[in-house]
């Protein structure tokens, strides 16, 4: 995970450059868990899917498609974003890099808030599972199981943001008091990693809860 | 052993304790309060329809738990990639290594499978949703895909540490190396994989296809492969070796004897018409006691009395250590090999009423659980009065080779004065004799 802040070598490390590659194998083991963790949400959706192919049709139908289709450019402009603090940085511009981080974690409050927009449309049409969930349609089981995934892989997408909008603004501040600079600056690249992961899964989730339904 | 000053993230590390601490306390809540009825497979529908039990407690604590798998795990392998000494090259890492190398891949990739799958059952009980609900379309039968793709490789955390140690007794107390280095090391590798492609062989009765119970039954075949190798390696190690019988070694040896019998009912078991036909019965249990007990807690003490040296710095009393090794052999047995028979005759797991003709094998069972238990007293006791009593052991008590043995005992905060940097192989018992003159 991120390593400490403080320019300091750790006892156990030979060189700078060996501790900051060690704290990059160690993000990427940590996103290989996090890809393990809703790994287990996708298979689940897919037996699912497969079983209830005209269910999860009809649930992918009530889906906003331009506020997700936004909310992934959106997203994605987050990347670009952290890509350039993380540029930045790498030359020393401190003030830069500040702004930029910013701006990212901005961005990814924009995209909770439109996210949280949605839910409240689903709330209005009755779609929260279990407790005020109404179809008038003949697949209304698998219509709910569905939304049970919906809600529980965009939940913990959201949460997966919220703790990354947290770390990115910490690196702002970070940088604002000068903790880092062009020869060390592991911990923002550290957090940009994860950003692009939180990333990368919502193009997933787009694609399999927005997309089957496009067809009207 | 790899001659590094800490793990690649001691903070990490810290925190991995802490957190382990915490799902323990969660737990432990959830039992004070009236535990669970769920049994430790929290099968759906019961576990979220029907039990009004701390299932939602108990789950967090176990995703807690998890978590702290998780981390370390994470940092073994950063650890193991990232921090060797000078000259410690893959193939001459310790089979130690190895096998928690592997151990290590199952945690980063089964653990967060099961924090999830504990996660729907949390939602679906608070939300009443059902997710693995049939009233509502779900699949239970999905509940136990998931639950076995963490909890069959689960016991492969448990048993690889063990062989891990087996493999650092039996060339110590031999004083070979490990025969066939290479095949022991990636068998290590082989079991981390394999596993996670066999957890099906727990779901024979539960209504899979026959092609699907077929495919699993035979890569349930092929990981026994790996740990054969293990076996037939370890015994090829003590072939014209100089062998002591000290405490450590007497556990390894009870080690391959326990696993072995275990590892061969279970070829039993991963045979589809056998299965069924002991399915739930004791048969199940006295397999899984000889991998997990008579293996996995077997080799446990045997690291525990082979690096107590180490960690402590004083030796152990080493005749009731030896005595308390042999009982422990004894009560396993008697607790474990009487539950073969039981089970093949058809008595069922988890009923405390039987037919008078099996009361002796019954009452056997039980007086083996008494010796087990006094032979597991019996370290706790004479290890706590070493820890200030034994007398000093000094760096390397057992003339083995590992780096950790050419360090101080308790090994200093930095773990070595000075890097080491090695320069031979594990095991190098030729090297060191001709070191010391006796070549």
């Amino acid at each position: 995970m991120a390593s400490s802040g403080s320019l300091a070598l750790r006892e156990q490390f030979g060189t700078p450059q060996h501790q900051r590659d060690t704290a990059v194998v160690g993000m990427w083991i940590f996103l290989a868990t996090e890809v393990m963790l809703f790994g287990g949400l996708f298979t689940g959706f897919a037996a699912y899917r497969m079983y209830y192919t005209q269910g999860f049709l009809e649930g992918s139908r009530e889906m906003t498609l331009t506020i997700g289709a936004v909310n992934s450019a959106v997203l994605l402009t987050s990347s670009l974003t952290m890509s350039l603090a993380i540029r930045s940085i790498a030359q020393g511009k401190q003030f830069r890099t500040y702004v930029l981080l910013l701006i990212t974690a901005l961005i990814g409050m924009v995209f909770l808030a439109l996210k949280f927009t949605e839910y409240y449309l689903h709330y209005q049409e009755r779609k929260v599972p279990g407790i005020w969930f109404v179809s008038s349609k003949p697949e209304a089981g698998p219509e709910q199981l569905f939304f049970v995934y919906y809600f529980a892989v965009t939940g913990l997408h959201a949460v997966h943001l919220t703790i990354g909008i947290g770390l990115t603004v910490t690196m702002a501040v970070r940088t604002a008091i000068g903790r880092f600079n062009e020869r060390y600056h592991t911990a923002i690249e550290m957090v940009g990693l994860y950003w692009h992961f939180v990333d990368i899964i919502w193009g997933f989730l787009f694609a399999i809860f927005y997309i089957p339904g496009f067809h009207k | 052993m790899i001659g590094a000053k800490d793990v690649a993230f001691p903070r990490l590390n810290l925190a991995s304790w802490y957190v382990f601490i915490i799902g323990g306390l969660v737990t432990l809540y959830a039992i004070a309060r009236g535990g669970i009825d769920t049994g430790w497979t929290f099968y759906t529908p019961f576990s979220t329809l029907y039990s009004t039990t701390y299932v939602e407690a108990t789950g967090v604590g176990i995703f807690l738990v998890g978590f702290s798998s998780i981390m370390t795990g994470l940092n073994f392998i950063v650890t193991i990639h990232r921090l060797r000494a000078p000259g410690m090259t893959w193939f001459r890492l310790p089979l130690f290594i190895w096998s928690h190398y592997a151990t290590s891949i199952i945690f980063v990739l089964a653990t967060p499978v099961l924090a999830v799958t504990l996660l729907m059952i949390i939602v679906e009980r608070v939300f009443q949703v059902g997710i693995f609900s049939p009233e509502l379309g779900g699949d239970p039968v999905l509940f136990q895909h998931m639950f076995w793709f963490y909890s069959h490789p689960a016991v492969y955390i448990m048993v690889l540490p063990s062989m891990a140690v087996v493999s650092e007794i039996v060339a110590t107390f031999s004083r070979r190396a490990v025969f066939g280095y290479v095949f022991v090391a990636f068998s290590s590798i082989a079991i981390a994989v394999v596993s996670f492609l066999v957890w099906g062989h727990h779901m024979f009765v539960a209504g899979l296809s026959v092609y699907s119970a077929m495919t699993f039954s035979m890569l349930s075949y092929l990981v026994a492969v790996p740990s054969a190798i293990k076996v037939f390696n370890w015994s090829a190690t003590l072939y014209k070796g100089s062998i002591s019988w000290d405490t450590p070694m007497l556990y390894a040896m009870g080690f391959i004897a326990l696993f072995t019998v275990g590892g061969m009912t279970g070829l039993f078991l991963a045979a589809l018409g056998i299965d069924v036909h002991v399915t739930d019965t004791y048969f199940v249990v006295a397999h899984f006691h000889y991998i997990m007990v008579g293996g996995a807690v077997m080799g446990y003490l045997g690291g525990l009395h082979y690096w107590w040296p180490k960690i402590s710095g004083r030796m152990y009393p080493e005749r009731l250590a030896k005595a308390a090794a042999l009982t422990v052999f004894l009560g396993f047995n008697l607790t474990f090999f009487p539950q073969f028979v039981l089970g093949w005759l058809g008595m069922p797991r988890r009923y405390a009423a039987y037919p008078p003709e099996w009361r002796m094998l019954h009452i056997i069972s039980t007086a083996g659980a008494t010796i087990l238990g006094v032979g597991y007293l019996l370290p706790l006791l004479y290890l706590t009065w070493a820890w200030k009593h034994g007398s000093p052991a000094g760096p390397n008590p057992w003339r083995a080779t590992g780096l950790e043995w050419q360090t101080p005992s308790p090994a200093p905060k930095h773990n070595f004065e000075v890097t080491p940097v090695v320069t031979r192989k594990a095991y190098d018992y030729e090297g060191m004799k001709e070191e010391l003159g006796l070549g």
